[in-house]
């Protein structure tokens, strides 16, 4: 016999459940709903004038080499990000979660990082990375190397990408802790007593436990490598030299909301939220099967 | 006293005191500007002394954020139907804020309307002109105007043997002073420059009396091109590419991100916005001089003057009729000599009106300032022309963004001077046509 859950009243779980939706509603699907209507008009900044242009929005994009380009930039950027972003977090949490004396301290400092705005974080890396101030710059220097974000387009990639990064380690850092400290002790105790060394210990033992809290942060970090990144773009590089830096979020909004070409921008945003809609899909689709609950 | 009589002198008194109420109560106006920091508490003060110094009107200041911030902020508002009465907007978004006919109220329009005493001649035609219509109407009210000047390291010109006080005049001497200065180890680059686009291409453009665009670069119809591709443009972009390559120029960046390379003492020489003066004079930790930019002495009618950059009152529609008497009268107010003498000495950007210049040259504050008073004669110099009375096109800030991208492909290499130019107008020529589709 099956078990179930009854409500007294037939209304009762539909009032429960209705400030989720109120939120969804409110947050995702009217936004969502309105970026669609833009994305088929022309509208100039005032909305004094309307055009239904049907995909024309759309038509450009595609015949536009620099926006296409700007994909290339956005796979590497997202790629990076994420996979840097992740390997750094699961790193320090496992060093962490060693750690015996002052850990709640080493942990503060680690978390410290996700309290700062994108704008800020930005801002601190390009002024350590400045080619005239920077004392990152100077470090370089003295090593053989002419950093130059102003002109090379890999130096800005890899400022843009360091800064996005640092940001985001916190917060892998700390689900990756959580994820560790819920590993029971014992199982890792039998492997050290039948004489797996630490290493084989973390990749037959540990990595594969931690996988519901790897695939997790997977999705989110995807996805704030691909919607929460334009601050830290605008702040330091603003998508230059030439479009090296140019993603596809950064573009969105610069069009948007800094040129004001409000069709454009909303056909972009509707591009991008396929992009990562369908992302997600795969991720759930064919990774998560991987994962071991 | 019969009933009537009582009602009547009630009523009266109950006229009366309403009366007096709205006499009492000031009509506000709302102004949103985009200036942080000190000369964000200078705007707060001009707000204050005008409701000082009448007893109609409260004018209410209020900080956007930065340019772009604010004029959103204040499309934004006017979609919503809370738009303020002012709001500033900087030199790009001019053509954005003309082509929406209905949402502004033109200044020369308010000022007529309002029936108060004011004189367009007053204004200085080089500031004005980039603010006015194809048959000379003012749109918006100039605030804050600046154009760019060439700042220059006195230390190291002495150090390399050249004489502090005499700035090169064309590029040709600027490259051999840079040469100089190179050789003899007083810095290691010539020069560097802030607002590439604004400064190298646009000013360069009218400096040399040369179109950026055609239709008079924008200010007789949305069917314009660019034309920065010209070789003029191809020949001085090709200068700096090759200069580059020597050291003697350097880029450091968009915006104003090059300033370190010349507070550092690394370029000698340094051009970029005359309201940069103060962030100079605080900055530098050597003798500095102002001069004009340089110019291709072998280009007939160079130097021409230059235009400016910098931002605009305008005044935006759907309030009633009190107010923008009150707005007219504010603009009274911040263009009179004193007020305006105090916002260019205080700020280092241009007055708007001759007497304010005159004024402050009165009171002495060139001669305390050597240097303050070379951008006032830059774009006075001659009297404007259809190339240099400044630009107008739409989706600017976007083309803008373009010019950027494809100086900074020049500079890397990735591209030549005239690849890189003729990129940059085939596709700012297709922000134009997109922008002429929207708005007719």
């Amino acid at each position: 016999m099956h078990k179930r859950v009854t409500f007294r009243h037939p209304l009762l779980p539909y009032l429960l459940v209705l400030p989720q939706l109120a939120i969804t509603f409110v947050f995702f699907l009217w936004p969502a709903s309105q970026a669609l209507y833009y994305s088929v008009l022309r509208q100039d900044p005032f909305g004094l004038k309307t055009k239904f242009v049907g995909l024309q929005n759309f038509e450009r994009l595609f015949s536009d080499p620099t926006y296409l380009n700007s994909f290339d930039v956005t796979i590497v950027f997202s790629l990076s990000v994420t996979l840097s972003g992740m390997a750094l977090g699961l790193l320090f949490a496992v060093m962490a979660d060693r750690v015996v004396k002052g850990a709640a301290t080493y942990k503060t400092l680690l978390i410290w990082p996700y309290a700062v705005a994108p704008a800020v974080a930005g801002v601190l890396w390009w002024f350590l990375f400045n080619p005239t101030i920077g004392i990152l710059a100077y470090a370089l220097r003295s090593l053989g190397y002419d950093w130059n974000h102003a002109v090379s387009g890999t130096d800005a990639l890899i400022l843009v990408i360091v800064a996005s990064t640092w940001k985001q380690v916190s917060y892998n850092f700390l689900f990756f802790l959580a994820g560790l400290q819920a590993i029971p002790k014992s199982l890792i105790e039998a492997a050290a007593i039948d004489g797996a060394g630490p290493a084989r210990r973390f990749w037959t033992i540990v990595f594969p436990l931690l996988s519901p809290t790897t695939f997790f942060l997977l999705v989110v970090n995807m996805v704030y490598a691909f919607f929460e990144t334009f601050g830290v773009v605008h702040a330091t590089t603003s998508g230059g030299p030439g479009q090296a830096t140019t993603i596809l979020v950064y573009k969105v909004f610069n069009d948007g909301f800094i040129g004001l070409n409000l069709g454009s921008s909303a056909a972009q945003s509707v591009i991008l939220m396929v992009i990562v809609i369908s992302l997600t899909m795969i991720q759930f689709r064919f990774i998560e099967r991987r994962v071991q609950y | 006293m019969s009933l009537r009589h009582t009602l009547l002198a009630a009523v009266a008194a109950v006229a009366m005191t309403g009366l007096a109420a709205s006499a009492q109560a000031k009509t506000e106006i709302t102004w949103w500007h985009a200036m942080g920091g000190e000369l964000g508490k200078k705007v707060e003060e001009i707000a204050a002394n005008f409701n000082k110094s009448q007893d109609q009107y409260e004018l209410k200041a209020i900080y956007k954020g930065n340019y772009t911030e604010t004029m959103t902020a204040a499309i934004a508002a006017f979609r919503a139907g809370q738009q303020p009465d002012i709001v500033q907007v900087f030199e790009v978004g001019t053509a954005t804020m003309m082509a929406a006919k209905g949402a502004v109220y033109p200044v020369y329009k308010l000022m007529n309307d309002s029936g108060l005493k004011w004189d367009p001649n007053a204004f200085l035609p080089a500031v004005v002109g980039y603010y006015t219509d194809t048959d000379g109407n003012m749109l918006s009210m100039p605030f804050n105007s600046s154009t760019p000047v060439l700042y220059y390291n006195k230390d190291a010109f002495e150090k390399a043997g050249l004489d502090p006080n005499s700035p090169p005049k064309t590029w040709q001497e600027l490259a051999a002073d840079s040469k100089k200065i190179i050789d003899s180890g007083a810095a290691t680059c010539g020069f560097t420059t802030g607002w590439q686009s604004w400064v190298q291409i646009e000013n360069f453009s009218a400096w040399h009396n040369i179109p950026i665009g055609t239709k008079s670069n924008g200010f007789g119809g949305l069917d314009t091109q660019l034309t920065i591709n010209s070789p003029l443009d191809v020949r001085h972009i090709g200068d700096m590419a090759a200069w580059q390559k020597d050291g003697i120029f350097k880029y450091g960046g968009r915006r104003s991100d090059s300033a370190p390379l010349f507070y550092s003492g690394e370029c000698a020489m340094y051009m970029n916005s005359s309201g940069s003066y103060a962030g100079v004079k605080g900055n530098a930790k050597f003798a500095f001089g102002v001069g004009m930019l340089p110019y291709y002495d072998d280009v007939k009618g160079a130097p021409q003057n230059s235009i400016i950059g910098g931002a605009t009152l305008w005044v935006l529609q759907g309030h009633d009729k009190a107010e923008y008497k009150g707005v007219a009268a504010f603009f009274n107010y911040l263009s009179s000599p004193e007020v305006q003498a105090d916002w260019h000495q205080f700020s280092g950007y241009l007055p708007i009106t001759q007497a304010a210049y005159e004024l402050t040259k009165k009171q002495g504050f060139y001669e305390k300032n050597p240097g303050t008073d070379v951008a006032v004669k830059q774009i006075t110099l001659n009297k404007p022309t259809e190339n240099s009375k400044g630009l107008r096109f739409g989706n600017f800030v976007q083309i803008r963004d373009i010019i950027n991208e494809e100086l900074e492909n020049i500079w890397a290499g990735k591209k030549s001077a005239k690849q890189g130019l003729d990129d940059a107008v085939k596709r700012g020529n297709e922000l134009l046509r997109q922008f002429e589709a929207d708005n007719s």
